[in-house]
């Protein structure tokens, strides 16, 4: 009789959360690209900014015009300003636009979603009508109108974010609330409502942990879509003029001529660092997304 | 019944040469099928070594608990198993042609022509942007192109027909049937070219249990009336007891036992079997359940020797140790058990 | 679909017009600066305008912004404008209306637009498909990567490299107008191939731009609907690959595509308006970058309301194509 005994001490022993993260990262390659991006764009920014003088990036603070050098790595501009400092600010300030206004958004998102998923009734119909009027008008267009009319003066890295994020909640909120909706009717919230816990309770210790990778990609969604807002605004000419962020760059370039004059490297190295922020979040955003849908996983 | 056995028998242990006593080949023959998972978390072998025949007209049951290998087995005959999966061995023989060994093209043609299969989830097996109609004159056409429209309309009528459908659910949408009718669809659509092998996975699961037995009197006519071989997957005992004539009991993606219903319920052999059957309910012991104690295994760490030992109640020194393999009792009947060792080796 | 839903439909649509025109109201009467005051302290600083041009303007501008009526009766009166599509006259190119302005730049912008939607779209949503099924050959569904890594390339990026790459290095397209310099349109194949390369370029930043997007939408549903029940029943069925693809697969993926483009049009307005703007194009987007470099409110405020306007008529118009698509909310 051909037999084949598997003894017990044989079988591979579950293996290590680090060791499954990485293997889950080996088969989520888009996940892990755009993390070790997102590593070195944090790395070229903590590190530019300890070695560099912030006051080199705003004008007349180097010579002007200057191609990458040894002495200036990613050239000078119009204005005089050390673009590789300029990169290294703009870096940190379209970050801060980006988490700031992100990180807003998905609050509200998270909180009206709840809300209006949990409670129902008046509040779900008031949310969802007001997300469905809003949803049509086009943000962007919407943001023009604000940045447009405030005084140039009051534009900052701030306000930027607050216009940013001011009609950008509506994504979020309906994201959350369809997922608390069918989380609301899964097993477990009703044995916990039946097990008398109060609201809070459920919602804190059942429904919010499940959730959290929704949450989480729709924090990196809100990310890229303020990042991506704050580049057009800027790009328009509508951001805070002052300060070197990444759209501003382009646009300071753009209105300069600086592809006709020859200075090439001035509007290229902001649009591949955009590429760089862009690009990566989209990664990320693509792999919280296989993560947080096991339908959308691969089946390799 | 005792020709059924005989050829159950005969197919599995000598495939090339198996009559029953009638004389008649089984039409379909089963040999070593193998399939296995390849995971994260290790390799699962979710059908082993499964091996059996029908002949024409023989309604089989397959029982088990969830994760035993019944719909693997269905797909790996139907050569529809998906990455991570792959049936690793193995035949599956309708008449002289095995399904395995045809490249993608004739498999594609064998399908619903010679082995058809009825989907577990009919609630969502119909195309819910496509009439009815279409769905099953496109099915037509894929296999016999230049059969004439009037012929292929013919053919769709008399398949709504003889599951009792009426003729006007030709031109209906799947979200304006009920769930029985749109599982009656699905077995119209099951029927259409007369295959010689119909699988319906869990044909009833999710319909109520007026509906269950309409669906399931709808199999056996529609059989009946092409003289199919019918596998009949499910976990109802009770249903399939009334509607099969010979049941199999699979375990951890074996195929455990094989016997009669008459057989099966009253002399189940395997311990597995046995605690199914105590399981039922009957009038004798009404309000006394008797469940199976413990936990399906998981397929990634199946227990040492027979996957049962942990919850059997017999079990023996060597249960732990040796990997049983496929008996015939003196009977006729196959078991996969260390207990009946001795009655088939002397 | 039945009257009733027909009504609440255009009902709706008069709400998002009506919010979208309040916000362009109030917000910039929240804002600390007074735009009008500013703008003709401005003009008349720089002169240009013959005293009387000024008084008109002055008056018309009371009258558009009504600022000495009670607020209530300027948001009636701004309403009542906007339904008539009067967005009042441009403080730029005065005496010219917006809405001539508009008008006139609409064409260009609508060619642009139309044709490098509809190529992103379908290219994007074949491409997504196709990546998402699993019985397409490797090297089919590997096409779809590098434009899913678009997606992180916007299009006003993207119109800066290929600006740079393919207009200055290569010089293969000519850049910056919309036909080149010192010929006269007329209606002969030398001005309309001259008047095509120019476009070549915003073209492809937009095409590119955007298909990535598409790509991924459609590989996401792609992968939902390939794993459902009718497309295995299909494949039980016996049908060939071409016919599940198209009919089970496609069709039913294709619907949320269908309402993510009537979700993305605001988006995709946006950008195409920025890059024509940035490759001076005229049409919209260049309007709008002159209105908002010469402080121009009304050209501003007018064209933002102009294309809400336009974006949520076209997302009903799809709603109402819906139905087309999907038999289950036909009757509903």
């Amino acid at each position: 009789m051909a037999t084949i005994a598997v003894s017990a001490d044989q079988v591979p022993e579950q293996p290590k959360a680090l060791t499954l993260f990485f293997r889950y990262l080996n088969r989520n390659k888009g996940l892990a690209l755009g993390l070790l991006i997102l590593l070195l764009l944090t790395l070229f920014t903590v590190i530019g900014l300890l070695v560099i003088n912030p006051k080199h990036a705003y004008p007349l603070s180097a010579a002007l015009k200057q191609p990458p050098s040894l002495k200036y790595p990613f050239g000078t501009d119009f204005f005089g300003r050390d673009l590789f400092a300029a990169m290294v600010v703009g870096m940190w300030q379209t970050a801060a636009i980006g988490l700031l206004a992100g990180g807003i958004g998905t609050f509200i998102g998270v909180v009206l979603g709840f809300s209006s998923a949990y409670f129902g009734g008046w509040v779900d119909s008031g949310v969802r009508t007001i997300c469905q009027i809003l949803t049509p008008i086009p943000v962007l267009l919407i943001q023009v109108v604000i940045a447009g009319s405030l005084d140039k003066r009051d534009v900052t890295i701030l306000t930027m974010a607050l216009i940013v994020v001011l009609l950008a909640w509506m994504g979020p909120t309906l994201v959350i609330r369809a997922q608390v909706l069918t989380m609301k009717e899964r097993q477990f919230v009703a044995v916990a409502k039946l097990s008398g816990m109060s609201d809070f309770g459920i919602i804190f210790k059942e429904i919010l942990p499940n959730l959290l990778p929704f949450i989480a990609a729709a924090f990196v969604g809100q990310v890229f879509a303020a990042v991506f807002a704050s580049l057009y605004l800027a790009v328009l000419g509508l951001g805070p003029l002052r300060e070197p962020l990444l759209g501003n760059i382009i646009w300071a370039a753009q209105s300069q001529g600086a592809f006709f004059n020859g200075w090439w490297w001035w509007p290229l190295e902001p649009a591949f660092g955009m590429i760089l922020i862009l690009g990566s979040l989209a990664l990320i955003n693509m792999g919280l997304d296989e993560l947080a849908n096991p339908r959308v996983r691969k089946s390799e | 019944m005792s020709s059924t056995i005989a050829s159950a028998q005969a197919g599995s242990r000598n495939a090339t040469q198996a009559f029953d006593a009638s004389g008649e080949p089984p039409v379909l023959r089963v040999k070593n099928l193998e399939v296995t998972y390849y995971t994260d978390s290790g390799r699962a072998k979710a059908l082993d070594d499964v091996s059996f025949s029908l002949s024409a007209g023989e309604k089989m049951g397959m029982v088990g608990e969830s994760g035993s290998g019944k719909s693997t087995m269905a797909l790996a005959m139907m050569r529809m198993i998906k990455p991570p999966g792959r049936v690793e061995g193995g035949s599956v023989f309708i008449d002289d042609v095995d399904l395995m060994a045809l490249d993608p093209k004739a498999m594609r043609q064998a399908r619903l022509n010679k082995i058809a299969y009825i989907p577990q989830g009919a609630m969502n097996s119909l195309n819910p942007v496509m009439r009815i109609g279409s769905q099953m004159v496109d099915a037509i056409k894929s296999h016999a192109p230049s059969e004439s429209r009037t012929a292929i309309q013919d053919r769709c009528m008399h398949a709504l027909k003889s599951v009792d459908l009426d003729s006007s659910v030709f031109g209906m949408y799947a979200h304006e049937l009920s769930g029985g009718m749109k599982q009656r669809v699905c077995i119209a659509i099951g029927v259409l070219l007369e295959p010689k092998v119909i699988i319906a996975d869990e044909p009833t699961s999710a319909l109520d249990v007026v509906t269950q037995r309409q669906v399931m009197e709808t199999i056996d006519r529609v059989q009946d009336e092409i003289n199919a071989a019918v596998i009949l997957i499910g976990h109802d005992m009770g249903l399939m007891a009334q509607f099969v004539d010979k049941v199999g009991v699979m375990y951890a993606g074996r195929l455990v036992e094989v016997s009669t219903v008459r057989d099966m319920f009253t002399d189940p052999k395997h311990p597995y079997s046995q605690a199914l059957i105590s399981s039922l309910p009957n009038l004798d012991n009404k309000g006394v359940f008797q469940g199976i104690p413990g936990l399906a295994p998981s397929l990634l760490r199946l227990p040492s020797g027979c996957a049962f030992h942990p919850r059997c109640t017999k079990v023996m020194d060597t249960c732990p140790k040796v990997r049983p393999e496929v008996e015939y009792l003196p009977d006729g009947r196959m078991v996969i058990c260390h207990l009946y060792d001795e009655e088939t080796e002397h | 679909m039945s009257i009733k839903i027909i009504v609440k439909r255009l009902l709706f649509l008069v709400l998002v017009i009506w919010a979208a025109s309040t916000i362009v109201f109030f917000v910039p009467r929240l804002s600390s600066r007074n735009a009008i005051r500013e703008r003709f302290g401005e003009l008349a600083r720089t002169g240009g305008f013959s005293p009387g041009d000024l008084e008109k303007l002055i008056a018309s501008m009371q009258q558009q912004f009504g600022l000495d009526k009670p607020l209530l009766e300027q948001y009636l009166q701004y309403l009542n404008n906007v339904i008539h599509l009067d967005f009042g006259y441009s403080l730029y190119k005065y005496p010219s209306t917006v809405t001539e302005l508009i008008s006139q730049a609409l064409p260009w912008t609508i060619g642009l637009l139309l044709v490098t939607t509809i190529i992103a779209f379908v290219m994007g949503t074949l491409l997504g498909a196709v990546a998402a099924w699993p019985r397409a050959p490797g090297w089919l569904r590997a096409f779809a990567t590098p434009f899913i890594l678009l997606t992180g390339v916007p299009p006003v990026i993207m119109a800066i490299l290929l600006v740079f790459f393919i207009g200055f290095r290569l010089k293969w397209l000519p850049l910056g107008s919309a036909y080149s310099v010192g010929v006269v349109p007329n209606w002969s194949w030398t001005f309309f191939f001259d008047l095509m390369a120019h476009q070549i370029l915003p073209a492809f930043s937009l095409i590119l731009g955007s298909v990535g997007a598409w790509v991924l939408s459609m590989r996401g549903m792609g992968i939902t609907i390939q794993g459902e029940d009718y497309v295995n029943f299909a494949e039980h069925k016996g049908l060939t690959g071409g016919r599940i693809f198209r009919d089970y697969y496609l069709r039913n993926a294709l619907l949320p595509q269908v309402t993510g483009l009537a979700l993305a049009l605001g988006t995709v307005v946006t950008s195409a308006v920025i890059v024509e703007g940035l490759f001076g194009l005229p049409g919209i987007g260049s309007l709008l970058n002159l209105a908002i470099r010469s402080n121009d409110f009304p050209t501003i405020y007018g064209i933002v309301l102009f294309i809400t306007i336009a974006v949520a008529t076209l997302m009903t118009v799809l709603e109402f194509v819906y139905p087309l698509l999907d038999p289950r909310i036909r009757n509903t």
